[in-house]
């Protein structure tokens, strides 16, 4: 059975181009870049490509990229390391919406001594820009929000916030792991001090990320040890994993828009069918501002998990912010705090697209859901027959 | 999920009796949307009073959907006594097991049933009716339920009660109580199995008096405020005063001003110092959040 993958905003395929790059720097160029010889040596010269690689992507200077082990590690450095610059001040500003990666370590700060906002969302997963702009005060270390969701691919007007929250001479972070490599972005035109990335949302390989930060930008380095990275991340570089995300940075460089275009085609086919045919179907999310590969749409009175296994019968992959596949009894926070009911946030499923998915792919998902969500309707003690 | 087995799997794609008997004989309701799972079961019996045909409808995952449609094959044929007999861990045994976190599922399942045998026996006019105190507010569940499921799959954590009937996976607030049925329930058996709370030392310093007061607002009152979108933060100490503020919904939650302060306080006592007392910081408590919903 083939596999359709939906589930892009989890994990990507990594481009064969990308693999291709990696190669020799397993077995035959696998110097330490910090070593004397020239062996070792000459691999320094491919991270600099590497990280001009990604300076290019973003529109910013090579000295401002630090290679992490990923989003999670680039969301904790940003936010650890701007709080311990500026001992003094005990605020942080975040949404109810983030990634865990952001969200649990805001949460944990509360534990030692500070004050953590979150701010809500409305019912399509806006946040009031009024609400932050108030809540930015002197005792302001950090704002950190997210640029687009995970689950529902609504992207907040982060150069608008980025403004404000400079403005008021506060550090701003953006976790922007779900939205490089889908829309173009340029730091050198943005108010943006600190930003994550992350290397297999974008058809790198997986472990391996970066943050930005912005020449000026205090930040204390969270991982101590050797002189890597300027001395702001230590640690032996990941190299085949650097040299793989240069050069899918590379390729979202030179095609984005153009897969960008195609991607969004396939999405809004596959989210008006599904809406069209399916009964009980509703979209979670902002409409005008969401990301190009990415529907979120819940299944009233039909239960999530269900949905996904009836669709990996057919080789569909997806995911889902139900209960049962949140890994707590709850459906998803994010849904919750957009005020989703109970009868529709159980039933979400999210399609994630990519470059790599097909017309075919669409039309074969389109023929099958509806055979699904009936089959779950049917029995359902909500719907009445 | 693919530890489900191979029995659960075929029940799942293939369910067995969905749909609802018109004229049944019993019905039995239980669940909700907002838990995430609901099963409705109905029964027919025939002329000798065994069950002749059963029937379900299920909103849930796909165990939960699996188990409602093994238990009306495990029913059919069977007198209303021999159904009573069914426990949730025949209904798991049937399936070749459950996963642990999904054990819920089966309890539901027998829930279901039971309701479906009291509506027939109160000749359908009584609906299942909730028995004893309600102890997890955040999915309905009382404490002659929680008792049941330690005693029939003898449960020893507050894990496992979750897994089994979902109390205590919300907000958490009620593990605590949870923790304590264990105990009545399971008495000695249980009794090391329990991490003992380190009792209060005599005096504290100021230091040891700040740094408790701090773990047990971090440990005890936090994570259960947490869950219904409210916050508290330690403001200061002064010698046996605990200044606290709530943020976020606990700020302007009518209930703050009887129960918020006395439930830190007796918190506090408990872990902390019996001679410790809260007052809510004026400053803060006058500027709440905007907290939308």
């Amino acid at each position: 059975m083939k596999t359709i993958y939906f589930d892009n905003n989890a994990t990507t395929k990594v481009a064969e181009e990308v693999l291709e790059e990696m190669q020799p720097y397993f077995c035959e160029l696998y110097g330490n870049p910090s070593s004397m010889h020239t062996f070792g040596g000459q691999i320094g010269r491919k991270i600099r490509l590497a990280r001009e690689q990604v300076a290019e992507l973003l529109a910013c200077d090579p000295s401002e990229i630090i290679f992490t082990s990923g989003g999670t590690e680039s969301n904790n450095a940003a936010i650890k390391g701007a709080l311990a610059a500026v001992p003094n001040k005990r605020k942080v500003i975040t949404t109810r919406v983030e990634h865990p990666a952001v969200l649990a370590a805001c949460r944990d700060l509360e534990n030692h001594g500070y004050t953590v906002v979150e701010l809500g969302v409305d019912r399509q997963g806006r946040l009031d820009l009024a609400e932050l702009e108030a809540e930015v005060d002197e005792d302001t270390v950090i704002v950190s929000i997210m640029y687009a969701n995970n689950e529902t691919g609504v992207v907040f007007p982060v150069e608008r916030i980025a403004e404000i929250v400079k403005a008021k001479g506060v550090t701003f972070h953006t976790d922007a792991v779900q939205v490089i490599g889908k829309v173009p972005l340029n730091l050198s035109e943005s108010n943006i001090d600190l930003l994550s990335l992350s290397s297999h949302k974008l058809h790198g390989p997986k472990g391996v990320g970066v943050l930005y930060v912005r020449k000026g930008t205090r930040l204390s380095p969270f991982m101590l040890g050797g002189h890597q990275e300027g001395g702001r991340r230590a640690g032996t570089e990941n190299i085949p994993g650097i040299v793989g995300l240069g050069k899918a940075c590379e390729l979202v460089a030179k095609n984005i828009k153009q897969e960008g275009e195609k991607v969004k085609h396939l999405r809004d086919k596959l989210e008006t069918a599904i809406l069209r045919s399916c009964e009980g179907a509703r979209l979670n999310g902002d409409k005008q501002s969401r990301l190009p590969n990415t529907s979120n749409i819940s299944f009233e009175y039909i239960e999530g998990e269900a949905i996904l296994l009836l669709l990996d019968r057919y080789g569909i992959c997806a995911s889902s912010g139900s209960a049962c596949t949140s890994g707590s009894l709850e459906p998803s926070h994010v849904l919750r705090a957009m005020g989703v009911p109970f009868t529709a946030a159980h039933g979400s499923i999210r399609f994630s697209l990519s470059r790599y998915n097909t017309e075919q792919e669409i039309d074969y998902t389109i023929e099958k859901l509806p055979q699904i969500v009936n089959q779950l309707r049917e029995l359902s003690p909500f719907v009445a027959r | 999920m693919w530890e489900y087995t191979e029995k659960l799997k075929e029940h799942f794609f293939n369910p067995r009796n969905v749909g609802e008997i018109e004229d049944a004989d019993g019905v039995g309701e239980v669940g909700s949307l907002a838990c995430g799972d609901a099963l409705k079961l109905t029964f027919k019996l025939d002329k000798n009073g065994r069950i002749r045909d059963a029937k379900f409808k299920t909103f849930g995952c796909a165990s939960a959907i699996a188990t409602s449609s093994v238990l009306t094959e495990m029913i059919k044929g069977k007198t209303l006594d021999e159904a009573t007999k069914i426990t949730n861990k025949d209904i798991a045994d049937y399936l070749g097991g459950l996963p642990e976190q999904k054990m819920h599922c089966s309890v539901m399942g027998r829930e279901a049933l039971e309701a479906a045998i009291e509506n027939y026996k109160t000749g359908g006019k009584k609906k299942h009716k909730l028995e004893g105190n309600v102890v997890c507010t955040c999915f309905g569940v009382t404490d002659k339920e929680i008792e049941r499921v330690i005693r029939e799959n003898d449960l020893k954590t507050v894990e496992e009660v979750t897994n089994y009937c979902k109390a205590g996976g919300g907000c958490g607030g009620c593990q605590g109580e949870i923790e304590k049925i264990i105990e009545t329930v399971q008495g000695e058996k249980v009794a090391t199995a329990i991490a003992v709370e380190p009792r209060r030392a005599g005096k504290l310093t100021n230091i040891q008096k700040i740094q408790s007061v701090q773990q047990t607002i971090n440990e005890q009152i936090r994570p259960a405020l947490r869950a219904h979108g409210g916050n508290i933060e330690l403001i200061d100490v002064e010698g046996d005063k605990v200044i606290v503020a709530f943020r976020g919904m606990c700020a302007q939650c009518r209930l703050a001003e009887f129960t918020m302060k006395d439930v830190v306080e007796a918190k506090l006592r408990e872990f902390v110092s019996e001679d410790l007392f809260v007052e809510e910081d004026k400053e803060s408590a006058a500027q709440p959040h905007d907290h939308r919903e």
